[in-house]
């Protein structure tokens, strides 16, 4: 067919399973009946699963109001501070 | 005088009652403390209890444990033997943890353990569980050890426990059985059956002198108190408190926040350690190390 307003001749292209039809002449596009509510409802689905949410800090057990800093673990799981060791066994 | 001589003496007799028996075997001491001196003769504990402890109450605390040896370790002979001034009480060896490889704590055990314990009818009218008693004891010895910069946020910190977490009130009602001294020294692989081969024996708790009804959450506190502190790792504290609520134990909510619940034994804890290093740190004129100095910013934190 020819675009409506330069009359150069338009191609038909598929964009996520909706036929368009685009002038070679002025870019111009043409779209059929219901393609506008096609391609709306594709951009829609595209966008709708929302991104994962970024990866946040770890999340930590619930802790007091006048605990620790959070992750400020003193000597780390590997390498326990040894007067933390024996305070572990003490009464 | 010191109680250790006759106290091996009576380890001995026990570990072999046939008098006479020849015996090879080396004594070992466990402990020489002012609170408790404890030695081992073979397969045989025997314990010198704390100057002053009251026989009747002694007496109840091991019938608890002689009713309950899924949880506690069961003393030999249901009751204390007075030896010079002290009562003497007699165990089997259990193998404890190895204070060398604290990372293998065997968090879910303890837990499991305090849950069944929490959950478990008081066999004998007991007398009170005396966390709160050894917390304002701890205060009392910083009091006398002397002064120290640090001190006033460790007061400021006990000031803001309601009395019965102090013990200048009785606790609230509660006929939950507590351990009421829990760390991981209080842990030991029980000794394995004789007719199964050579296998670690079950966990059990050890020490009864502090068992008694009262707040459950007591028990829970050392380690929520090392965690609120920044020096028990989150995963550690999760599989302690997950064990506790999978097995049912009543201290916290099963789940959600478990912090209303154990805020103020964590905190009574908290003060009680931060109270005993200082006084080591006095006795020794040493300065605080990282982690000492992480307990009392807590307290400071408090108040």
């Amino acid at each position: 067919m020819q675009c409506p307003k330069c009359h150069a001749p338009m191609h038909t292209y598929n964009r996520n399973g909706v036929q368009i039809e685009q002038c070679s002449g002025c870019r111009g596009i043409f779209l059929d009946y219901g393609e506008l509510e096609a391609l709306t409802r594709v951009e829609s689905q595209w966008t709708q699963p929302a991104p994962p949410p970024p990866a946040g800090p770890q999340a930590y057990p619930a802790a007091p109001a006048w605990g620790a800093p959070q992750g400020g673990h003193y000597g780390g799981h590997h390498r326990r501070h040894k007067s933390f060791g024996h305070m572990l066994f003490s009464s | 005088m010191t109680v250790l001589p006759a106290l091996h003496t009576a380890a001995r007799a026990a570990a072999h009652p046939r008098p006479h028996h020849p015996c090879g075997c080396a004594p070992h001491t466990l402990a020489d403390r002012p609170d408790a001196t404890v030695v081992r003769h073979a397969g045989t504990v025997a314990k010198a209890h704390a100057p002053g402890t009251d026989p009747a109450a002694l007496t109840l605390r091991l019938a608890t444990a002689r009713a309950l040896p899924g949880v506690l370790l069961a003393p030999l002979r249901p009751d204390p033997l007075p030896v010079h001034d002290r009562l003497v009480t007699f165990w089997p060896y259990g193998t404890p943890v190895d204070p060398d490889t604290p990372d293998d704590a065997p968090w879910e055990a303890a837990a499991t353990l305090l849950a069944r314990l929490h959950t478990s009818p008081a066999p004998a009218p007991l007398p009170p569980m005396r966390g709160p008693a050894k917390a304002a004891r701890a205060l009392a010895r910083l009091r006398a050890a002397g002064p120290h910069p640090a001190r006033a946020p460790v007061e400021r910190a006990w000031a803001t426990l309601p009395p019965w977490a102090r013990a200048e009130a009785p606790m609230p009602p509660s006929t939950t059985v507590c351990h009421g001294d829990l760390h991981l020294g209080q842990l030991v692989r029980a000794p394995a059956a004789a007719d199964t081969p050579p296998a670690p024996g079950p966990w059990r708790l050890i020490d009864v002198d502090d068992l008694g009804t009262g707040v459950p959450a007591w028990d829970l506190a050392r380690p929520a108190a090392w965690y609120a502190c920044g020096l028990l790792p989150p995963e550690e504290w999760s599989r302690f408190l997950t064990a506790y609520r999978t097995a049912g134990g009543p201290a916290v909510p099963p789940a959600g926040d478990p912090w209303p619940a154990l805020e103020t034994a964590a905190r009574a804890l908290t003060v009680q350690t931060a109270a005993l290093t200082l006084v080591k740190a006095l006795a020794a004129g040493r300065d605080l190390d990282e982690v000492e100095q992480a307990v009392v910013d807590a307290c400071d934190r408090m108040a």
